[in-house]
């Protein structure tokens, strides 16, 4: 039970430096790492647009970081988050039972479609210039919410 | 616009008997319009076989909360039962991230 897979993902304001980026980083690091957990992935998507505002800001420096570790680190990671005030946002989500599922959908539905394809005596996977071509333009969006008003 | 002034006229005209033909030929003409205009919904997810919907990918679920910033209902983008309930978690996991407004006036 102990692979358990969450992402953290938290917003600084967009005055935040990279230096400062990296040092709650390394401050959040060892949290993890001295509640035997460890970050997977970082990911800095760099400064976005809010949709609203937080802490009177209208923009922020977001981060997202893959954490493998046990709930209890999670929850001591999310309060320490609360506390901090150059966090001015912050969200937990455990993902590893998603992204089973997730796998689990994507490989049925392949292992169908070959099972299928040799049913009808075809190779399994599909052929090179089979079927409609990849760079086909799809229906705009707008055709499926036939216009009505909410 | 049409079909919805079509219908709104076909109510009021069912109370009185005068209005009876002129009701029918609105009538024949929405039938025909229906079938010339209304496009079968298709589930997007299922259609593109989108499995994980996911809370940060802003522009796959963008298309799902229009200008107000409410939740597109199920009747009108014709989503299946099973990807609307992941939708709506991953809309409202990324109305707390400010990545998709709460509301807009």
């Amino acid at each position: 039970m102990s692979d358990r897979q969450y992402e953290l993902v938290y917003i600084l304001p967009p005055d935040t430096t990279e230096a400062q980026v990296t040092e709650l980083h390394e401050q959040l690091e060892a949290v993890v790492s001295r509640m035997h957990g460890q970050i997977e992935k970082t990911e800095n998507w760099g400064r976005r647009r809010l949709a609203y505002e937080i802490a009177h800001q209208k923009e922020g420096v977001y981060v997202l970081e893959l954490i493998n570790g046990s709930g209890e680190l999670m929850k001591e990671l999310d309060r320490r988050l609360r506390v901090m005030d150059q966090v001015i946002r912050h969200l937990v989500v455990r993902v590893d039972h998603e992204k089973r599922v997730v796998e689990r959908t994507r490989s049925k539905r392949q292992s169908n479609t070959e099972r299928r394809r040799v049913k009808r005596g075809l190779p399994p996977q599909r052929q090179p210039g089979e079927g409609r071509p990849a760079g086909e333009v799809e229906e705009p969006e707008d055709d499926r919410f036939d216009g009505v008003e909410v | 616009m049409a079909f919805g002034q079509g219908r709104s006229g076909g109510g009021g005209g069912g109370g009185r008997g005068g209005r009876g033909g002129d009701k029918k030929t609105g009538d024949k003409a929405q039938g025909q319009r229906r079938t010339l205009f209304r496009r079968r919904k298709v589930c997007k997810f299922c259609a593109d076989k989108i499995d994980d919907i996911n809370y940060k990918d802003v522009k796959l679920i963008g298309p799902f909360v229009p200008e107000r910033g409410k939740i597109l209902p199920r009747r009108i983008s014709g989503t299946c039962a099973a990807h609307q309930r992941k939708l709506q978690t991953a809309i409202k996991r990324a109305r707390q991230l400010a990545l998709i407004p709460y509301v807009t006036d």
